[in-house]
């Protein structure tokens, strides 16, 4: 059963990383477009370079 | 010495306070002119990878643009441009390579409040979904037999990771539950709130004795669950809203405004009672004004539903809303804005909606049956097993937070926002936008249809009617003067005159005299098409344009309204259904029954004001009918607000719009009669959901009394039924 000492928090540790990402993801407005966004997917325009 | 320093400046101040201000009115209108302009144009059409990369690229290389950025959801494009850039031109450029675009005014669109709402629920989705997923973990290691020092250590864990969940995920339902105990009423959120409440804090109890159940889970996934049908009823909300701000924001109203000689444009807001305007042929009237100069003729159909032009000259009192016709007008406005008659619509509206007594939805209905129930059956069960048990407050206490937590209404809370989730995406693809919650159950109970005629049965565009009865050598005369004009009735008679092969006649001198007709010259006699007053006809009651030849008698060319495409179909598909159909209008009888016959409408009223339509729906709803208004003019309002439900087209005045319960976004009107096939789909949804919550409840229930419930059990019960409701909401067809 010691393993639980370590498991537990470590369980929701990663969790809690899951969240915080969820909670960046709404701040930075990444729900805005949903549509949008996986269509410029698909767009070669910035394949070779990211936009400057 | 920083007070003296105060001293000082106070009293510069107070010596000369415009030396300061006007330094400081400058560089703010200075800062104001350098301000950055921002854009956002609609673009209906966008809907692919391309038109984004299409669009972004041809703006960007719009000298003075720095940054535009398409959102396809909402089908928009934000433009972020140096000063001075307007947007007719990012238009104009957009439609060279084939992209529709309108303004928007930015203004109007409120999207960043509702969007930090959206963001807040969705948040505490977030949150309860996490802490669900972990204490559900937590709590198979209970459920598959932990005992003793090991399940104390899980519920501690499960207690540590709800209660600040609970706390900050469920305060919309303690928010919401407390706002209405104040009001001293029972709503769905108190039964919540307190089977949350009370599942937290039997839990924490039964877990510092060490005892066997703890509910944190259960707990935990009310929040999670009914979050979610909270924002499902907020999306449909937010989307219904963002649709018709667009709707109001393509409607940049602007005047042409006179002073000094110049002309400037102006929105129209800012008029005055007393500036003069000009308003050109084609534009919309933006106050109420005497004519000062120009004789021309106007379109009031929007405002009385009459479909003959009324003639305009010097003096004339003319309402805002009118269209001008022939020649340039100038005005004098008597009233603009909250004054101008548009506006004075607005108390008829507000006695209809008084009048109107408040719907009660079936959600409400089910649960103002369901609280008290709840409340008894979980109060009884403590009772009894307090009587059973000879005083044991631990085990009554349990048994009675297992009844409240398993009645909770998880499912119910799903059952209608689902469907009305799912019925009005379904609508909203047909071209109809639900704008209040409750408009689709009404819709489902409609038996009576009333139309407006003009504007809404038929467009508005003329077509001539009786050219097969003129005389070839006339119909060319008639041609060559119509061409000559750009009022619809000419433009109407040129374009029907042309599809029949005729040629022009060689009319000499043509000229046009704006209100009245247009005069030439035709192998030496003088030739005149216009009103029939000008050319000495009798005035008909269809309305009409009259061809004089010399000194012939004049022929009466007359004109229909063309119809609304889908119009026979709708009308055809509510007389189909058994709905009684009726057509109400401000027009001549003539026109009225004309359509009425051509639509096989039964009952029609003409000539009816404003207050004379309002009063027809008011005396049928009086009659027990469930009147569905279907009106696009001002002269609607009133009785598109008295209705039990009602449509206006998007072309409507903003008016007709705001008091409509649904918008039809596209120019058809076939899918009105859709529309309450799907919403009669729809309540038939909601009430198997309501059956399937029940149904769960009536077995789950005695289980929980008889103190069998065990938070096993509760899991179990609440995600099936929030699960199969959901899937049955996705089947509406």
């Amino acid at each position: 059963m010691d393993a639980l000492i370590f498991s537990i928090p470590i369980s929701l540790l990663l969790g809690g990383i899951g969240l915080a990402a969820f909670f960046w993801a709404l701040r930075h407005r990444q729900f805005e477009d949903p549509k949008g966004d996986s269509e410029r997917i698909l767009s070669p325009e910035w394949d070779d370079h990211p936009k400057p | 010495m920083a007070a003296l320093d105060q001293v000082a400046m106070r009293a510069q101040v107070s010596a000369c306070p415009a030396c300061i201000a006007a330094p400081a009115a400058e560089s703010l209108a200075a800062s104001a002119a350098k301000k950055d302009a921002r854009l956002m144009l609609s673009l209906p059409m966008a809907h692919c990878a391309v038109c984004i990369a299409d669009v972004e690229r041809e703006l960007a290389r719009h000298p003075g643009v720095r940054s535009a950025r398409v959102n396809l959801t909402l089908k928009r494009v934000s433009v972020d441009a140096a000063p001075g850039i307007e947007a007719p031109a990012l238009i104009a450029r957009l439609a060279a390579i084939g992209y529709e675009a309108h303004e928007l005014d930015p203004d109007v669109l409120s999207a960043t409040d509702a969007d930090r709402r959206g963001r807040d629920i969705l948040m505490r989705i977030g949150v309860s979904g996490f802490a669900m997923m972990n204490i559900m973990l937590l709590s198979v290691a209970v459920w598959s037999g932990a005992e003793a020092a090991t399940r104390d250590l899980f519920h501690w864990i499960s207690a540590a990771i709800a209660l600040p969940t609970v706390v900050f995920a469920g305060q919309p339902f303690f928010a919401s539950a407390w706002a209405s105990l104040r009001a001293g009423r029972l709503g769905m959120d108190v039964p919540i709130s307190l089977a949350i409440v009370l599942a937290s804090s039997i839990s924490v109890f039964e877990t510092m004795q060490s005892g066997r159940h703890a509910y944190f889970d259960a707990a935990v996934m009310l929040t999670f669950f009914l979050l979610i049908g909270r924002y499902l009823d907020y999306r449909t909300r937010a989307v219904a809203r963002s649709a018709a701000e667009e709707l109001a924001a393509l409607e940049v109203p602007r005047a042409q405004l006179l002073r000094d000689g110049a002309e400037t444009t102006v929105p129209a807001g800012s008029l005055r009672p007393g500036d003069l305007i000009r308003l050109r042929p084609g534009g919309r009237l933006p106050a109420d004004g005497a004519v000062v100069e120009g004789t021309s003729e106007t379109d009031r159909s929007l405002l009385t539903g009459e479909s003959l032009p009324v003639w305009a000259g010097p003096g004339s009192l003319l309402c805002t809303g009118e269209v001008n016709l022939t020649g340039p007008l100038t005005l004098r406005v008597t009233a603009a804005g909250r004054d101008s008659s548009l506006h004075r619509m607005a108390d008829l509206v507000a006695a209809a909606e008084s009048a109107k007594n408040r719907y009660t939805s079936l959600a409400d209905r089910m649960s103002r049956l369901y609280s008290p129930a709840v409340h008894v059956l979980a109060f009884a069960s403590f009772l009894a097993w307090l009587k059973i048990s000879g005083g044991d407050v631990r085990l009554a206490v349990n048994i009675a937070a297992a009844v409240l937590i398993i009645t909770c209404p998880c499912a119910l809370g799903l059952a209608v926002p689902a469907v009305v989730t799912s019925a009005s995406g379904k609508l909203f693809r047909k071209g109809l936008l639900i704008k209040d919650g409750t408009a689709l159950e009404r819709l489902a109970e409609v038996d009576t249809v009333l139309f407006d005629k003009t504007g809404t049965l038929t467009m508005g565009l003329p077509e001539p009617q009786n050219l097969a009865d003129l005389p070839r050598a006339d119909l060319a005369v008639a041609l060559a003067l119509a061409q000559a004009s750009s009022h619809p009735l000419a433009v109407a008679l040129t374009e029907a005159a042309q599809t029949a092969g005729v040629a022009p006649a060689a009319v000499t001198d043509r000229r046009e005299v704006p209100g009245y007709g247009i005069e030439g010259h035709w192998r030496g006699a003088r030739v005149r098409l216009g009103r029939a007053d000008w050319v000495g006809a009798e005035t008909g009651a269809l309305t009409a344009t009259h061809l004089q030849i010399g000194g012939a008698a004049p022929r009466a060319i007359t004109f229909a309204d063309r119809l609304r495409p889908g119009a026979e179909a709708a009308v055809a598909a509510f007389l189909a259904a058994g709905k009684a159909v009726h057509l109400v209008s401000g027009d001549t009888s003539g026109a009225v029954s004309a359509l009425a016959a051509r639509l096989h409408i039964p009952h029609w009223h003409a000539g009816a004001l404003p207050a004379q339509k309002a009063a027809l729906v008011a005396s049928l709803t009086q009659a027990g009918a469930r009147v569905l208004m279907v009106g696009d003019g001002l002269n609607d309002t009133a009785a598109l607000a008295g209705a039990h439900v009602s449509i206006s087209p998007a072309s409507a005045l903003d008016a007709a719009r705001t008091a409509a319960d649904i918008v039809l976004l596209g120019a058809d009107l076939a899918p009105v009669a859709e529309a309450v096939r799907v919403a009669v789909n729809a309540r038939r949804r909601i009430k198997q959901n309501f059956a399937i919550s029940l149904l769960y409840n009536a077995v789950a229930v005695p289980v929980a009394m008889l103190g069998f419930a065990t938070p096993f059990v509760a899991a179990l019960a609440m995600s099936l039924s929030s699960v199969t409701v959901s899937l049955n909401s996705l089947r509406l067809k």
